[in-house]
């Protein structure tokens, strides 16, 4: 049993089987990063192509070293050194990977749906590494991996996923995922970073962040980008921190053994006091390391071979 | 694929027998088994090995290191297989440099998955040396591979399938020959 698609474009399309499979095949990959020598001969001969139209030092790192770590040959490229500021298209950067040869190319883009519309155009795998406000679902199964590692099982614990959920991609992909594992998921934050009918999503809204809190078996902090204030969503970083900074005094509420995540980079004392971030309840490294297990895993479903796809002419 | 049991290569008493002259074999060649760990290849090296540490700690009043080795990661056909396999654990909770390490398989075929564990291996350490203990060889070598420690050698034909069942995972102990009727 494989993973039945060509690409992963979001955790939206993953079915909870699907899920599963990249969840367990992750396990045995991080096996591999603990050992001296941290390299399997898997996917030799294989090319990676991590695109980047978008700055991010963990999520294309993460990506490199998973590749690496496969024996596949990976290659960053940073649109501010590529031909796209010549004006090239999306699509002819993309084809002129595939024909040097890229097995799978790996995408983060500012539009949403830039990965869907590779994906047409390519017979290489396609991983969304971030699209827009859309979808980042390679940090949703990361963060279901550390929460299923930490908890035993997703299905019942009670998610609150705190901060901009308007703005954040990564939000979406838990939601869609946490779901679907039968987790309840809450959000939590000020009205205007909450996108509209977020409720038909399967989640509950939350405004104060110490109801949102209460009992909760994983609070997952999200980054607050400054630039948001500019726009007028809420008054002051400092106003924001004070009735949305997760600090050792509201982690309280939550039950004692909850865990506490956030995708990185953090902004310390903004979103996360620093006593939280670096508390025994943090799981922020972790997630980092998971984050190279599970992208190692999903090289190997969508290119480890054995499941041909046919190529789009 | 629908599969005819055509004969009994070995019964429950045979793989009784076979595995205690093995651990005999291991400790005697070994002179001990101060410096042995032994690791199952999965599937059905995992019983057979437990089985053989078991045994050995009866003849030999001292405990023996059990690892497993899954080698999909290492295999030299994913690229042309049909079905992708799915990768389970590796669980070597001993350092195998210095080691004296009996790998341990049901059926030895083509020396494929052998050669695949061998790299596996190498990857975790450098043992002292890497000894193959296999409860049938059937023969059709596709690589110099050869096992120090055998159960039964069977000479069949490549169409033939060799399958060892245990009770670990299945009904019954019993290594048979089986054809494809579909």
């Amino acid at each position: 049993m494989g993973l039945n698609r060509k690409d992963l474009l979001g955790v939206k399309d993953l079915t909870v089987d699907e899920i599963r499979l990249i969840l367990e095949t992750a396990g045995p990959m991080k096996d591999i990063i603990g050992r001296q020598i941290k390299k399997v001969p898997t996917l030799r001969g294989k090319t990676v192509i991590n695109l980047f139209y978008e700055p991010s030092t963990r999520t294309r790192t993460s990506f490199e070293l998973a590749g690496k770590y496969m024996s596949a040959d990976t290659i960053n490229i940073s649109t501010s050194t590529s031909s796209v500021v010549k004006g090239e298209t999306l699509k002819d950067t993309a084809k002129t990977l595939e024909v040097m040869g890229a097995d799978v190319v790996v995408i983060r883009h500012a539009a949403a749906g830039a990965p869907h519309i590779l994906s047409k155009h390519l017979s290489a795998a396609v991983i969304n590494a971030g699209d827009g406000f859309h979808e980042h679902p390679t940090q949703a199964l990361l963060d279901m991996f550390t929460i299923k590692e930490k908890k035993g099982s997703i299905s019942g614990l009670k998610v609150a996923i705190v901060g901009d959920i308007l703005h954040s991609r990564v939000a979406r992909s838990n939601i869609w995922g946490l779901t679907k594992m039968g987790a309840e998921v809450r959000v939590v934050g000020p009205s205007t970073l909450i996108p509209p009918e977020v409720e038909k999503l399967g989640v509950t809204t939350f405004t104060s962040l110490e109801e949102g809190l209460r009992d909760t078996d994983v609070i997952m902090v999200l980054r607050i980008q400054l630039e948001r204030q500019q726009k007028g969503l809420f008054p002051t970083i400092r106003e924001y921190a004070r009735h949305y900074g997760v600090t050792a005094e509201r982690v309280r509420l939550a039950r004692p053994d909850a865990l506490v995540m956030h995708p990185g980079p953090i902004n310390r004392g903004v979103e996360i006091a620093p006593e939280v971030a670096d508390g025994i309840q943090a799981v922020i490294n972790e997630q980092v390391t998971n984050g190279v297990a599970v992208r190692m895993a999903l090289l190997y479903l969508l290119a480890g071979g054995g499941n041909p796809h046919e190529a789009i002419s | 694929m629908a599969l005819c049991e055509k004969a009994v290569i070995l019964d429950a008493d045979g793989i009784r027998r076979a595995l205690t002259r093995i651990a005999h074999e291991i400790i005697e060649k070994n002179k001990g088994v101060d410096s042995i760990a032994l690791i199952g290849i999965r599937r059905r090296g995992v019983p057979l090995a437990e089985r053989l540490a078991r045994r050995i700690s009866e003849i030999e009043g001292k405990e023996v290191p059990i690892g497993i080795l899954d080698i999909t990661l290492y295999r030299d056909d994913l690229t042309t297989i049909t079905h992708q396999p799915v990768i389970h654990k590796t669980e070597i909770p001993f350092a195998v440099d210095s080691k004296t390490v009996v790998l341990v398989d049901d059926v030895l075929f083509t020396g494929r998955t052998v050669r695949a564990a061998l790299d596996a291996i190498i990857d975790l350490g450098r043992p002292e040396a890497i000894q193959l203990a296999v409860l049938v060889d059937r023969g059709h070598r596709e690589l110099p591979i050869r096992a120090d420690y055998v159960g039964k050698n069977l000479p069949t034909s490549k169409k033939e399938i060799i399958s060892v069942y245990l009770t670990e995972l299945d009904e019954l102990d019993k290594a048979v020959i089986e054809v494809d009727t579909a």
